[in-house]
């Protein structure tokens, strides 16, 4: 289950491309997971890439590492969790100059968190490219408490913070690289229906 | 002061109420006896004597009880109230457009003195007596956005124009029919209304935005749109909605008449000189059935619009629970006759309800 | 409140305006200023927002789009640079050797389709000849927001350079002009590149200079959304063609010199209209019948609706044969 079709939806559900090479100044690349296999694509599709790129790599228990090192990137870093490399990722766009092209794989989580860090550094959110690897789990927001609990795989789930039980919508923030959350049982306190995993 | 203010609350006790001056006046938002969405946009360049549409933004007896709750609801959550950085100019431009529209069209209530970027702005119904300088943040307690907006009725969304298509950048946001701006702000007008049914596939949303990026400096536009809500509550916020969520299940045949209200927006929208940006306020009017029903027309129409609205709307407006009990109620004010054209109730003219008994 | 979606009104809302100066800047361009005849101040604006002038050619009423280049902060007047061009329709001719000041004009109020991006790290001017009148009111208004940017202007010749001397003095260092008799050129290449992320550029000029701005900064990895341009379609002469507008019941000629809008606008049928450039979108009219070849010369419609032969912008495209119009 490497590359996932997600059922049509709503205006603001995010809708995933496939990443192709463009012309840049500078190339930088990030992804978890599965997502590295997206990356070896690019490259197979235009080697000449590398010598301009820098790869933020997430492994997240998988094995990609050893084939992404051997792209020889310019740069390669591979993180622990998205948290702990967010601060470089700030770092490298604070610096960074027009023309740079960002590349996002991997799950929908890591993809909306690192784009809503560019789109700050001033890149427009249309000119980055992004490809869905992975798993399907989502970034959901609690549209009450504010907190944001990671890897949903159910609807509904309970809320990490508040703990209120959310349905799972498909209205999404990019500000906030997360699905909204809304209370399921406000007008019928106790009425839970049995969590459904997603997309079954 | 012309205007008498209501000592009243949109939380808790309730107290809110509406004199008779206000129901004649209500915006009913239904022209003909049934609904169904369309842009319907028309110049706001004013309306009939003592309308809601007279004035560019009507100030009526609700204004200094629904300052109080907006304050409320800021004091609790002050994410309501957010503006991107680079909206800061439409906010200058929206403080401008109020202060001078409310200063012209109230002189009674609103005054404000200019020189040059030297201004003083009174406003007698909340004992507000500022001066501060135009365009410099640092001389007002509040953004230019939020200063303003916290002295007028209504939400206001302010939306930056870009790429052939309108942002939803800043806002103030406590009167909504149950949509979150801390959640919307940033994302563009397809996104934000990306959650209503059946609008998209008619292709309304790409007529109204075509007509919205063309509006105009000196030719602002309007519109109503309307839901219902179970008492008259203003704040009815996703924010919130596992507390007020539960109110809709208090209605009874006893108590529907004056705890369910038509809620209807009054949604104008004016380019901003400055930043180039659209300010989108929405005014948010509230009347209890009970009261609709001192008009014969309305009640009339108000049956034949909810009896036979599509499903999908009945639910996205969030009351397709409690339409069986709404349609008892409403029928009883609908004896079949036929109802003038138009919004306004016509009440010297159209006939009384003719009771069968 | 009706329910039916209005009608666009043809433009924007107008001002009754007095000429209160004619400056001769140079041998072609040549400023004029305007106050309200009725003594009020005008509404502020946007950089890079124009105005539509109404021109009273002896009976024929000429509508031309200007980019207003004074200071959007100063309200009591209003300016407007206007390039003469010989073999033009008309309208900068009359504008060069008939406006006198005291005239009474009419003047629409600001329309913009050419804004700041105002979330942009930095503003990259480049303005070609004519080009810079918007870009005047843009400097205007980012000096008092203490905005970032940075000017490359494009000239005949010292000679031609409209408004050189004042923006060199004024600014200095962000001001950098090229002179096309010296051999200069904007280093364009050079200049996109390591400029911080969040820069946005504009570009006016001729059609070449804006085709030569995109295609650079798209091979240099720029994002479409970050490079800006506009550029004032003026409707060329053609062919006389005949036109049924089926709605007003009349068929009109449209003469080799006025564009179709103004043949709609003669006949007295109100037609909507906002830039008279092909730009806005206003004045998209839905084609009933036609026989015969589509000229389209607008940005607005894009290839399929050109290729489609349903639509057509009045406004600035034309047609050989005979053409039935929803109007």
């Amino acid at each position: 289950m490497s590359k996932f079709e997600f059922p049509e939806s709503i205006k603001s559900r995010p809708v995933y491309g496939t990443l192709e090479p463009r012309p840049g100044k500078s190339h930088l690349m990030i992804a978890d997971a599965e997502g590295a296999e997206a990356i070896l694509g690019l490259a197979v599709q235009d080697p000449s890439l590398m010598a301009k790129t820098h790869i933020i790599y997430i492994p997240k228990g998988t094995d990609f590492g050893d084939k992404l090192r051997a792209l020889n990137p310019a740069q390669y870093y591979e993180g622990p969790s998205y948290a702990a490399s967010v601060q470089r990722l700030r770092h490298v766009l604070e610096n960074a100059h027009q023309g740079l092209q960002v590349y996002l794989t991997g799950t929908e989580g890591l993809m909306g968190q690192a784009q809503n860090e560019a789109m700050q550094a001033g890149i427009p959110h249309t000119a980055i490219q992004t490809e869905h690897r992975g798993s399907v789990a989502r970034r959901m927001q609690c549209v009450h408490c504010k907190g944001i609990t990671e890897d949903v795989m159910t609807d509904p789930f309970v809320c990490s913070h508040c703990g209120l039980n959310l349905f799972v919508r498909d209205h999404y923030s990019r500000r906030l690289a997360a699905y909204q959350g809304v209370c399921i049982d406000a007008e019928d306190p106790g009425n839970v229906p049995e969590p459904k995993e997603l997309y079954t | 002061m012309t205007i008498q203010f209501n000592e009243e609350t949109f939380r808790d006790d309730y107290s809110f109420y509406n004199s008779d001056w206000a129901i004649k006046r209500f915006p009913f938002p239904f022209h003909e006896d049934s609904y169904m969405y369309a842009v319907n946009m028309e110049q706001h360049r004013g309306g009939p004597e003592g309308s809601v549409y007279e004035k560019r933004f009507d100030v009526d007896e609700h204004y200094v009880s629904e300052m109080r709750d907006r304050a409320m609801v800021l004091a609790d959550d002050p994410l309501r109230c957010q503006s991107l950085p680079h909206m800061t100019l439409a906010g200058w431009d929206l403080l401008e457009l109020i202060m001078v529209s409310k200063s012209e069209d109230y002189p009674d209530l609103f005054e404000l003195n200019r020189d040059g970027n030297q201004w003083r702005w009174i406003n007698k119904p909340l004992g507000i007596d500022d001066s501060f300088t135009f365009l410099d943040e640092t001389t007002l307690p509040y953004g230019p956005m939020e200063y303003i907006t916290r002295q007028a009725q209504g939400d206001f969304c302010v939306l930056d124009q870009r790429d052939e298509m309108l942002w939803m950048d800043a806002g103030m946001v406590t009167t909504q029919a149950d949509w979150s701006l801390d959640f919307d702000i940033g994302m563009n007008f397809f996104e934000w209304h990306a959650p209503v049914p059946l609008a998209h596939e008619m292709g309304i949303f790409k007529r109204a935005l075509k007509f919205l990026l063309n509006i105009q400096q000196g030719a602002p536009a309007r519109r109503l749109n309307w839901t219902m809500t179970v008492n008259p509550l203003l704040d009815t916020s996703p924010e919130n909605y596992h507390k007020w969520g539960i109110q809709k299940t208090t209605l009874t045949p006893e108590n529907i008449g004056s705890k369910q209200h038509l809620r209807v927006e009054l949604q104008t929208f004016f380019r901003l000189p400055r930043s180039n940006a659209l300010v989108f306020p929405i005014r948010c009017y509230l009347c209890s059935f009970q009261d609709l029903m001192t008009m014969p027309k309305w009640g009339r129409r108000l049956h034949r619009v909810v009896r036979d609205l599509p499903e999908e709307l009945a639910t996205y407006k969030g009351f397709i629970d409690n339409r069986p009990m709404m349609l008892d109620y409403l029928s009883k004010f609908d004896d079949g006759l036929p109802t003038s054209p138009g919004v306004f109730p016509d009440f010297e003219t159209e006939p009384p309800l003719q009771t069968t008994t | 409140m009706s329910a039916a979606p209005q009608k666009a009104k043809p433009g924007a809302e107008a001002i009754a305006v007095t000429v209160s100066a004619v400056v001769p800047l140079n041998d072609l361009v040549t400023r004029f200023e305007f106050k309200r005849s009725d003594g009020e101040a005008f509404p502020t604006f946007s950089g890079g927002a124009h105005t539509v002038i109404t021109m009273n050619d002896d009976g024929r009423t000429r509508l031309n789009p200007y980019s207003l280049m004074s200071d959007p902060a100063d309200t009591s007047t209003y300016a407007i640079s206007v390039r003469r061009e010989d073999k033009g329709r008309g309208g900068s001719l009359f504008m060069h050797t008939r406006v006198k000041v005291g005239d009474e004009m009419t003047l629409t109020y600001p329309v913009n389709l050419f804004s700041l991006d105002l979330r942009a790290r930095k503003h990259l001017f480049f303005a070609g000849g004519i080009g810079i009148t918007p870009f005047m009111s843009m400097i205007a208004q980012l000096e008092r927001m203490n905005g970032n940017w940075e000017l490359h202007y494009s000239v005949r010749s010292e000679a031609l350079g409209t408004y050189v001397d004042e923006l060199k003095y004024k600014f200095p260092n962000k001001v950098h002009v090229y002179y096309d008799d010296q051999s200069q050129s904007i280093p364009l290449e050079h200049l996109l590149d390591g400029q911080p992320l969040g820069t946005n550029a504009y570009v006016c000029g001729p059609k070449g200079m804006i085709d030569w701005v995109h295609a650079t900064a798209s091979a240099a990895g720029w994002p479409d959304a970050q490079v800006h341009s506009e550029e004032f379609l003026k409707p060329e002469p053609g062919k006389e063609f005949e036109v049924r507008l089926c709605k007003s019941d009349k068929t009109i000629t449209v003469g080799e010199n006025e564009s179709l809008l103004e043949a709609i606008e003669r006949a007295g049928v109100a037609a909507p209209f906002l830039c008279r450039g092909g730009a806005c979108g206003q004045c998209e009219t839905d084609v009933v019948k036609a026989d015969g070849e589509f000229i389209h010369r607008d940005h607005w419609l894009d290839d399929d609706q050109h290729a489609s032969g349903e639509k057509i912008m009045p406004c600035v495209s034309r047609f050989l044969g005979s053409l039935e119009l929803d109007r």
